[in-house]
């Protein structure tokens, strides 16, 4: 039988390191290095908003939200995930690819031949945006597993698109996955969130959950990739502030064999959210009071038993708390959920209007989408804000059985399979 | 596929920096503000009053930044319909910003003289530092609330907030008074959050209701207010209620506590000398 | 012949204008320093500088110097060296001494520093924001397994969480001294002050008097070779057990604590005869190999309704390996004693030859721990010439859950550091047994030095945080990236998992 580098499992320790590789890959991907070289420092302003209906709203509301709070960041990042956009194709996975020119789209593309059958593939729908230069070639693909290669695989579906979203970012040159769910997609790149939603026509989609995201890094990264959100399979994640305890997130999900290859808190809590909801299986509120815990004195006034849940989560995920300023939004096809530290460190309000529930880092932005919200507010430190759409699951792929390299990689496109001690 | 519908002609812009209408009525002014960027609005505002303006109407703010900070002047008075953007009035020096709606983060941050009027909630970090002068909000605030106020010469720093309030209210307090009435909120739970007044080394914090030993810093009395602080209290709360459209007599029929620092100098026994 | 070649470390310079010739000195030197002739008149060869006459001298009239006495330069040969040729050419004996490693190797915390906040993110203030130095001690899960409550809440299943865990309100304890090495008053002093800071203390291997069962639930009873006091009784009354393997002192070697120590109450609290040699042996007789350990961490648990087993090692060169043999038999922590940790009574020759800095422990057994995905599974305890609330830090920063200290509380009771506990003469009644020493020490006033040290480094250790921005000591631990070195070469950067600083 001939050598199938998906259907191995983990083929990628057999190809060349990321620094042996030469031509485009490395005029392009190096960036990432330089990304993930130190810790990357910045400010930020987010939004999400689900309708728990499942009612769609167009993505012009996230670019609203976003340009009211436009202040909050620098230019060099915005971007948005809608969900629900393709209800054409609600069954197939939706590849948005960067591509740094023609080859790389060759390549990318024989991986699709090879493992999926393609329904459709065609250019992003974008326009000329004043201020957004240097964009990839942009490339979306609904497509399935093929079925044979799937039932070889022994993989579910989702293993299956990971693997493969894996097998593109780490071995395709200059080829990216912005993200690969069902039902939703990731618009992002370098410009102010505002021109990157019109740059990508986000107005013209519909979606029941949107989160978007403006960047202020205070280093110059300038890579399409590396702007928010951050997406695996249909999850996407967005954040504001600076996580003071990255240091020992990232060395406490090395030991449950992550790899934080690309220096963001982002990506520490991403992992964070996956080692907790899908491999621990934890609650979805208790994997939040674990990112964000209550402090020993308020631990000490709860009643017994959910003092001792607390007090066990905190000891044995203390080196996971996200410690220092953040907010973040986890979007996902069955809702959203919003999350602040622990001492409010970082803004977060929230707004309801009938089964609309959203969240953003000022109130402004409540205010240019909902026209009567029916309440705002602004949640306690560490307290989730969470919607979930009414009829759908979370989380909406079940349980993968992916291992945590294999994530590390899907997500940030860095191989280190090879050098990831594997714990499970 | 999808991506049919309304063709746009140009980028959504939450703000354009454009010159802003306004109409000008003798002493009067009215300012629109939808979808102008806060540079254009507080410039207009302050041309404004440089023209001999005293009142200033602000319509349709959402989030724009910084209105009424740094002007100074004793008359003057901006009046906002919508949402304030961060740092309101923040070094403002004795003009009157009353806003019909909420505002956002950093409400009279190292505020100097004037008075601020919220009739809604406000965000974290409300009048940081603040030196002198009155911050009223009706509703609920943030985290965070009156932190190093700070008294100096005459000058009084003073807030009376209607709702409740969260955690580190009055925290490294050095001067002047703060008063929560917990009476216009939408919070579920205590009056206060945790840490109240920690580091607190002057002035005094007034509650309308009663507060647990752990909520507040270790640096704080706790004391039922007596007569002589209700006659301290009144005439602040019947200018508080005037400007809310309250009931002074009904705000000031409940027990009041009081917070005093111990201490002027709560850390004298942490440190040794080498 | 001279009796001996050995001169004299210390002069003893008495101010006979200023002497009261009351005679405190006298009576205050543990020594034999000093005779009294109408004014006092001291013997510099017995003197240890341990300053108790100087601190008591009403007229502020002694001063103890150097004995300067030039010898020819010699790089190779240290006046150290020489003199113990000379010593052990006299005596034929081994060179026996107190307290830790003196000798000047590099201290890797000394080329280790802090980061701290500045813009990007925000520090704390640690004196009015909350600052959490709480820690759980022990065994953890990998993940905590929750189930419905049937009322909206969650409840954790059966047997998961941290029921073991002990709750520690700083990460730090004290670190074994036995009562035997060091007096009751000191173990008194000890015990109050942990339960009054919320912390623990160890009994050492010489047992547990029934003076300090009140405190019992602040006690880490150890079980060492010999065996000391161990019983049922004294094993359920401790809040953790200890195997103690070895010491950083004095790795590989047993202790002996001479019989003129053994008075009445060591004796029953040794459970040995008055008077007899209390020998503990080099190895444990009954682990000869890691799954021997298992067996005795298990029959340890299974005595006690399965409260926490740790196991003390000293750090040594393949420390990572040990411990994690030692996680995997079972133990709930595990003690690293560096090669500068103190001890009663040790070979000079071991204590300043062998061994391995407990930054390095640190850092290997942290790092092997995560590799193995075990990290979880135990508390990580770091000792061995912890000096300061830096050190402690930079400990904690570098992967130990806590840290322990020993020389710094005899400090806090008196001790100057005078190298003599093994002597069994101590002036300021801390290790010694002699009933007119051991009331030097009033274990109120003890205990109070120890809350007052314990709670300063605490402090200081709240204001470390503040500084780096967080407000938890968890967000500390093991958090290299928080770490910088300088002037340590590339190699020591690598296991330290440091960055120089610059990077």
């Amino acid at each position: 039988m001939t050598y199938d580098p998906l259907l191995e499992r983990m083929p990628t320790t057999q190809l060349p390191a990321f620094a042996d590789r030469d031509g485009v890959f490395d005029l392009e991907r190096p960036r990432y290095a330089e990304e993930a070289a130190s810790k990357i420092h910045g400010g930020c302003g987010l939004m999400g908003i689900c309708d728990e209906s499942g009612a769609l709203m167009s993505g012009v509301e996230a670019i609203k939200a976003m340009a009211v709070q436009r202040d909050r960041g620098n230019g060099l990042g915005g971007g948005y995930a809608g969900y629900g956009i393709y209800p054409e194709f609600p069954d197939h996975f939706c590849f948005h690819m960067m591509y740094h020119d023609t080859k790389a789209k060759e390549d990318a593309e024989a991986v699709f031949d090879r493992y999926f059958t393609v329904d459709l593939a065609e250019p992003m729908p974008t326009r000329a945006v004043k201020g957004i230069t240097d964009a990839p070639l942009l490339w979306r693909y609904f497509l399935q597993p093929e079925a044979q290669k799937l039932e070889e695989s022994e993989m579910t579906a989702e293993d299956f698109v990971v693997h493969s979203v894996m097998l593109i970012n780490s071995s395709v040159d200059g080829a990216f996955v912005a993200s690969s769910g069902k039902n939703m997609g990731a618009f992002k790149g370098v410009g102010f969130p505002e021109e990157i939603g019109h740059y990508f026509r986000v107005e013209e989609y519909e979606g029941h959950t949107w989160v978007g995201h403006n960047r202020f890094p205070t280093n110059t990264p300038g890579w399409w990739g590396g702007a928010h959100p951050f997406t695996l399979l249909d999850w996407s994640i967005v954040h504001n502030g600076e996580i003071s305890s990255y240091g020992i997130n990232s060395r406490y999900l090395e030991a449950f064999g992550y790899k934080c290859s690309l220096g963001t808190d982002t990506e520490v809590a991403a992992y964070l959210f996956d080692l907790l909801l899908r491999r621990h299986k934890l609650p979805l509120e208790l994997a939040c009071k674990a990112l964000a815990s209550p402090l020993w004195s308020e631990i000490d006034r709860m009643p017994e038993q959910e003092a001792a849940v607390m007090r066990s989560l905190r000891a044995v995920y203390g080196p996971g708390m996200l410690n220092g300023p953040f907010a973040i939004v986890l979007g996902f096809n069955g809702g959203m959920v919003a999350l602040n530290d622990r001492i409010k460190l970082r803004p977060l309000v929230a707004a309801r209007q009938g089964t609309r529930v959203m969240v953003a880092s000022e109130e402004s932005a409540m205010r240019e989408v909902l026209d009567a919200p029916d309440k705002v507010w602004a949640p306690k430190a560490g307290e989730p804000v969470i919607a979930r759409i009414e009829g759908m699951d979370w989380p909406i792929h079940g349980d993968l059985h992916l291992s945590a390299s294999e994530v590390s990689c899907a997500v940030t496109g860095v191989d280190t399979s090879c050098e990831t001690v594997e714990v499970n | 596929m999808t991506a049919q519908a309304t063709q746009r002609s140009a980028p959504i812009e939450g703000y354009v920096a454009v010159d802003p209408e306004v109409t000008v009525d003798g002493t009067h002014a009215t300012i629109e503000c939808r979808g102008v960027y806060y540079r254009n609005v507080n410039e207009a505002v302050r041309r404004c009053f440089a023209e001999g303006v005293k009142n200033v109407t602000l319509e349709h703010v959402n989030g724009q930044r910084y209105i009424g900070t740094g002007i100074s002047g004793q008359d003057l008075r901006i009046e906002v319909n919508g949402t304030a953007g961060q740092d309101l009035a923040m070094f403002m020096d004795g003009p009157t910003v009353e806003i019909h709606g909420n505002a956002q983060d950093g409400v009279g941050n190292t505020m100097n003289a004037g008075k601020v009027i919220v009739h809604g909630d406000a965000g974290d970090v409300l009048g940081y530092g603040m030196r002198g002068g009155k911050v009223f909000i009706r509703g609920d605030v943030g985290y965070r609330v009156g932190i190093h106020m700070k008294a100096y010469e005459n000058k009084i720093p003073t807030m009376v907030c209607g709702g409740k309030s969260r955690d580190f209210f009055g925290e490294y307090m050095a001067g002047g008074l703060l008063v929560l009435l917990g009476m216009n909120s939408s919070f579920e739970g205590p009056l206060v959050g945790g840490y109240v007044g920690t580091g607190m080394h002057g002035g005094a914090i007034y509650l309308r209701g009663e507060i647990e030993p752990w909520q507040t810093g270790k640096e704080v009395g706790i004391f039922t207010a007596d007569e002589d602080d209700m006659k301290t209290l009144r005439p602040l709360i019947e200018e508080y209620c005037s400007d809310m459209g309250m009931d002074a007599e009904e705000v000031l029929s409940a027990p009041f506590t009081k917070l005093v620092p111990v201490s002027h100098r709560p850390y004298g026994k942490l440190y040794t000398y080498v | 012949m001279p009796i001996s070649l050995i001169q004299p470390e210390f002069k003893v310079k008495i101010d006979y204008d200023k002497c009261h010739k009351c005679g405190r000195c006298v009576q205050q030197c543990g020594w034999g320093v000093y005779s009294f002739n109408e004014r006092p008149i001291p013997d510099d060869a017995k003197c240890r500088a341990c300053h108790r006459c100087v601190t008591y001298c009403p007229a502020h009239c002694i001063s103890i110097q150097k004995n300067e006495l030039a010898l020819r330069e010699n790089a190779n040969w240290s006046p150290g060296l020489r003199q113990a040729v000379w010593r052990q050419a006299e005596t034929g004996g081994v060179m026996l001494t107190g307290m830790g490693n003196d000798k000047p190797y590099q201290s890797v915390f000394d080329h280790l520093v802090l980061d701290a906040c500045q813009v990007t993110n925000p520090s704390i203030d640690p004196l009015r924001e909350p600052m959490e130095l709480r820690t759980y001690f022990g065994r953890k899960p990998d993940s905590v397994e929750v189930e419905s409550d049937g009322q909206g809440g969650f409840k954790l299943k059966d047997g998961a969480g941290i029921s073991k865990n002990i709750q520690l309100e700083t990460p730090m304890i004290f670190s074994p001294m036995s009562y035997g090495s060091v007096s009751l008053n000191v173990h008194k002093s000890l015990a109050m002050a942990a339960e009054r800071c919320g912390i623990l203390m160890n009994t050492g291997e010489g047992g547990l008097h029934a003076d300090l069962y009140p405190y019992q639930d602040n006690v880490i009873v150890q079980v060492a070779s010999g065996r000391f006091g161990v019983s049922p009784e004294y094993l359920n009354r401790g809040a953790a057990m200890e195997i103690k393997v070895g010491q950083g002192a004095k790795p590989g070697i047993g202790g002996h604590l001479p019989g003129e120590k053994i008075n009445r109450e060591v004796s029953e609290t040794r459970m040995i005869p008055q008077g007899s040699d209390a020998i503990s042996p080099a190895p444990h007789h009954d682990i000869y190999s890691i799954e021997d350990l298992r067996q005795l961490i298990y029959s340890l648990k299974e005595a006690t309704g399965y409260k926490p087993v740790g196991v003390k090692i000293a750090a040594v060169h393949n420390v990572a390996a040990i411990a994690s043999g030692i996680v995997r038999a079972g133990a709930d922590y595990v003690y690293l004693d560096g090669f500068k940790g103190g001890t009663g009574a040790a070979p000079q020759i071991i204590r300043d030859h062998v061994g391995i800095p407990i930054e390095i422990a640190i850092a290997v057994v942290d790092q092997r721990l995560r590799d193995e995905g075990i990290r979880n599974q135990a508390s990580i305890v770091a000792a061995g010439s912890i000096r300061s609330s830096a050190d402690m830090a930079k400990a904690i920063a570098l992967g130990a859950d806590v840290i322990a200290i020993g020389s710094a509380a005899l400090m806090a009771l008196g001790c100057h550091m005078c190298q003599g506990c093994h002597t069994g003469s101590c002036s300021w009644g801390l290790t010694t047994q002699k009933p007119e020493l051991t009331r030097r020490v009033d274990p109120e006033w003890g205990a109070e030095r120890l809350t007052n040290l314990v709670h300063a480094w605490s402090h200081e250790l709240q204001e470390i945080l503040g500084a780096l921005g967080v407000n938890a000591v968890e967000s500390l631990r093991g958090s290299r990236e928080r770490l910088r070195a300088i002037g340590l070469d590339e190699q020591t950067c690598k296991i330290l998992g440091v960055k120089p600083a610059g990077l």
